[in-house]
């Protein structure tokens, strides 16, 4: 075993390496502080490595490389995107860079939206109490240095202020056309009180990446975030979705992976006011080289909130799912109601399950439960269905959609429940 | 307890949960000290001290070298810094390693020859030593069943009972340092060989300097005609007691092991460090039961135990069985996961636990389940109580291996919280690396299955009704997993309403 001090000496002399001469991008008094700050902590905690315990499961190499891996395309066939079909307010980049032509005018009623580039040279007040602010917040008490060394260097992204109710979603399209290459994106979200907004993630990035989401529900707002992580394989990233909640706020993010060959979702949540509530929820289908991890902490800093976590996911021919997830129920959040469940299916010899849920509670009126449960297809259901006529490919179908169900319900609109549905539908017959 | 004093009760929380938590926290019923004149060995560790420890034994030389390479190897290692616990800097100097009773330095020859003062201590503690009293024939006198008792004093073994009885039976029960002497083939082989000298911090500083312990061996197709137990006791100042459990059960045999232990209430905090090793072979079946009652401080966290504890059974063929349970009511700190590897074929490990943590204690306890063989089962059952200003934590792991096939384990820990001051935590880590394995993970704290509540309903009873049933039968279950021996201490467990942590 290594002495704690040298591993902790080796992961700076990499965070050195790597980013130690790296100058931070052009920016604003404000902004440059922030990243300045950031830029410290990094060289401060130092890269992540196997050896820590909060990525015993994954192995962050690949995301700490200096080079990204190259990865091949992948042919969509004609396949439309997800959420295609949907009126919405585009927002595109292409290959991590915002993409103005691509895009829609950003204009919308009861939302204020500027690229990262433009808040940068301007004295966006609103979102200087939030850039690097939550993510510096989320280092403790686990230190998360890919979200800050993103903070440090991320040259684009998305401001975005909500004070009504814009009457469409904000979806952000992340295409791809290079086979190599890195990508930083940050998103500041302001959600003013009373607000109330969906905003949609999609699209493959690129070959390697490294999202920040820093969001800010202010007493009585709401965020609807859904995510999908599909198509490319070939690709390794991790995205960080920073989450603070004022009273009676609600935050309900929804993940759908499926590809990837190593990606690592993190959400840190607080919630401050009382009445809050935060459900974070994700469906992951995985085959062959895909290792996929998610890694939620939910902080009750209030009284009578309620949290939710569920995770499901399928996995087989060597796909790895990786489940770390903790409720901190603080000594003031009595009458917590907080709800864990991570559940893997494993459709073969060689997929793997690997989870972590953690509770750590200093409140004693609280309802806390968390249950992981890990195995194959129930043969009893199989039977049944088979015993009705079901030919067994579609009995097994059935019963893996509604094993994933249990997610999708956490989607609030039923419009891209169905769609991402129909998704996961087609991704699980197309794989046979 | 002025803590507890101002407690709001909780719906659901009885009055008599939180007063016999109370009750058990103010007084420590061992906490007295035996004034009995003691040989030490001088303070601090280094390599004279670890040969000086296996010279008083009269240890061969291999088992020098063993500690020795254990020793510099403890050199190398770091404290684990792990586990939720805020353990304060131990000087590893300003302790004794080795302190033995004056009166056992020349060995007793039989019980009659040990220091009186000695074994009134042990009277104190209820436990007749004297084996006599009992083959004289007042066996049908008290009812009890008869129990061989190895008693463990600071650093050494001052008497086994029954010794003609199990022998007649070819069970071998002694203090390590005889086996050493009477069994070293037996010892050689084995020790070591579960719990290697590296395996972490504790387990290397034990090896180093075990000073004494228990060694059990039933050999093949015997099933141990009474019940064994180990009965540890520190009595002497700022002295660790590092013990050495040993138990190797031979094919198709049977045993089961009670250990139990006590110390004076002191200012200073003592270190306890032992390791116990478990070999169970082909259809062999071991059952080892703790009562842990370690002097947990006073209520303001002055004093108490560090109790740092490696334990592990290797059922290492075919349909081995290993059961852990264990009470865990003592001790300042408490750092200890019994665990099983579950090598053979269809071997089973079970873990059922109780840890209540009160005033300033903390413990961070579970099992580690490791399946490695076809069609193994584990279970485990978990109950944390925390009042006061303790933190309680269960940290547990199963890892079901690519080669462990249709294996199964389930695990339910329950926490139940009196007062806003202490923390629940619970830690598991699941490792599924085969599909056909199915694992089951339950932390609740409302531990009434839905299912059984039904059941109970539909039958007429009220809700009420039915909660106190289910309650009721599940902690029979896990008290019932305890020997009869233990009834004394366990009686003031049962005591403590689970009822508290359904609602």
């Amino acid at each position: 075993m290594m002495p704690r001090a040298k591993l902790k000496a080796r992961k700076v002399e990499a965070a050195e390496a790597l980013v130690g001469a790296r100058p931070l991008p052009e920016s604003n008094v404000w902004m440059r502080r922030a990243r300045e700050a950031a830029h410290a902590r990094v060289l401060d905690m130092g890269l992540p490595t196997k050896r820590d315990e909060y990525w015993r499961f994954t192995d962050p190499r690949r995301l700490t490389a200096a080079e990204a891996e190259a990865g091949k395309l992948h042919d969509t066939q004609g396949e439309a995107p997800v959420f295609d079909a949907f009126d919405r307010l585009k927002i595109v980049f292409t290959n991590g860079v915002f993409d103005a032509e691509a895009s829609d005018a950003l204009e919308m009623d009861g939302v204020e939206i500027a690229p990262l580039a433009e808040a940068a040279a301007a004295d966006l007040h609103w979102a200087r109490d939030i850039y690097g602010v939550l993510e510096q917040r989320g280092q403790n008490p686990v230190e998360r240095p890919l979200a800050s060394l993103n903070t440090a260097y991320a040259r684009e992204g998305m401001f975005i202020r909500v004070t009504g109710n814009p009457e469409r979603p904000i979806s952000l399209i992340y295409n791809r056309s290079a086979e190599d290459g890195d990508a930083i994106v940050h998103h500041v979200i302001r959600v003013e009180a009373g607000a109330e907004v969906t905003i949609l993630e999609n699209g493959p990035v690129a070959a390697r990446f490294n999202q920040v989401m820093e969001a800010d529900i202010a007493e009585g707002a709401t965020l609807h975030h859904i995510r999908a992580q599909g198509r490319d394989h070939e690709r390794a990233g991790t995205a960080h979705l920073f989450a603070r909640l004022g009273a009676e706020a609600q935050l309900k993010s929804f993940t759908l992976t499926a590809n990837g060959s190593l990606i690592r979702n993190e959400a840190v949540i607080w919630l401050d006011g009382a009445d809050g509530s935060a459900h974070i929820a994700g469906a992951t289908v995985g085959d062959g080289a895909f290792h996929h991890d998610d890694t939620v902490f939910i902080n009750h800093a209030a009284p009578r909130c309620e949290s939710r976590q569920v995770f499901k996911k399928v996995l087989r021919h060597g796909a790895v799912g990786v489940f770390q997830g903790k409720i901190l129920v603080d000594q003031v959040a009595q009458l917590t109601d907080g709800y864990q469940i991570s559940q893997a299916l494993l459709l073969d010899e060689d997929a793997q399950f690997l989870a972590k849920p953690e509770l750590e509670i200093y409140a004693d009126d609280v309802q806390c439960s968390h249950g992981s449960t890990s195995g194959e297809i129930d043969k009893s259901q199989l039977f049944y269905l088979r015993t009705r006529g079901v030919a067994e490919d579609e009995a097994k179908l059935l019963l893996v959609l509604a094993f994933l169900a249990e997610a999708l319900e956490e989607i609030a609109d039923q419009g891209f429940a169905d769609d991402l549905r129909d998704r996961l539908e087609a991704w699980l017959k197309r794989r046979g | 307890m002025a803590a507890l004093d101002d407690v709001q009760l909780r719906d659901g929380v009885d009055r008599e949960t939180v007063e016999t938590v109370q009750s058990m926290a103010d007084s420590y019923k061992h906490g007295w000290e035996t004034d009995i004149e003691m040989e030490f060995a001088p303070k601090g560790l280094n390599e004279d001290i670890v040969r000086l420890i296996s010279e008083k034994n009269n240890e061969p030389e291999w088992l020098l070298q063993w500690r020795l390479d254990a020793y510099r190897r403890w050199l190398t290692m770091e404290s684990p810094d792990w586990a939720m616990l805020d353990i304060p800097m131990i000087d590893y100097q300003e302790q004794y390693y080795y302190a033995k009773p004056k009166s056992m330095v020349e060995k007793p020859k039989s019980l009659d020859e040990v220091d009186p003062k000695l074994l009134e201590t042990y009277e104190k503690l209820g436990i007749p030593l004297k084996e006599q009293m009992v083959l004289a024939g007042v066996e049908g006198a008290d009812e009890g069943r008869k129990v061989a008792v190895d008693a463990v004093f600071d650093s050494v073994s001052v008497g086994t009972t029954f010794k003609k009885e199990l022998a007649e039976a070819g069970v071998i029960f002694c203090s390590i340092s005889e086996a050493v002497q009477e069994h070293p083939e037996l010892v050689k082989k084995y020790l070591g060989s579960v719990v290697p000298q590296n395996d972490n911090y504790f387990a290397a500083l034990n090896s180093a300097v075990f000073s004494d312990g228990s060694f059990v061996y039933i050999p093949a197709g015997v099933r141990c005609p009474m019940e064994l137990s180990t009965y540890f006791r520190i009595n002497a100042e700022n002295t660790g007691q590092f013990e050495r459990t040993l138990i190797v059960a031979e094919k198709g045999s049977y045993v089961s092991y009670l250990e139990g232990c006590t110390a004076p209430k002191r200012d200073e905090n003592q270190l306890h460090a032992a390791v116990v090793e478990i070999v169970v072979l082909e259809d062999a079946e071991v059952k080892y039961s703790t009562v842990q009652n370690w002097f947990p401080g006073d209520e303001n966290g002055k004093g108490g135990i560090y109790n740092f504890v490696t334990k592990r059974a290797d059922c290492r063929e075919a349909r081995a069985k290993c059961m852990w349970t264990q009470v865990e009511t003592g001790s300042a700190i408490t750092w200890k996961y019994p665990s099983c590897i579950l090598r053979g074929d269809d071997s089973q490990g079970e873990f059922y636990s109780i840890a209540i943590a009160n005033n300033w204690q903390q413990a961070d306890t579970g099992t580690k389940m490791v399946h490695l063989g076809k069609n193994t089962r584990s279970r485990i059952v978990s109950k944390g109580i925390s009042a006061g200003q303790a933190q309680n934590t269960y940290r547990g792991l199963v890892s079901m291996h690519p080669k462990a096939k249709d294996s199964r384990n389930y695990t339910q820990c329950d926490s139940l919280l009196i007062g806003d001051k202490c923390g629940a935590h619970t830690v598991p880590y699941i490792e599924v690396k085969n599909s056909s394995s199915r694992v089951e993970h339950e932390a609740t704290t409302s531990k009434v299955d839905d299912d059984q509540l039904f059941y109970c309903r539909q039958r007429g009873m009220d809700e009420e009704e039915a909660v106190a049933l289910v309650v009721n039968g599940f902690c029979k279950e896990v008290l019932q997993e305890l020997p009869m021996e233990f009834a004394m201490e366990a009686q003031a467990l049962v005591a403590i309403s689970l009822e508290g942590s359904v609602g």
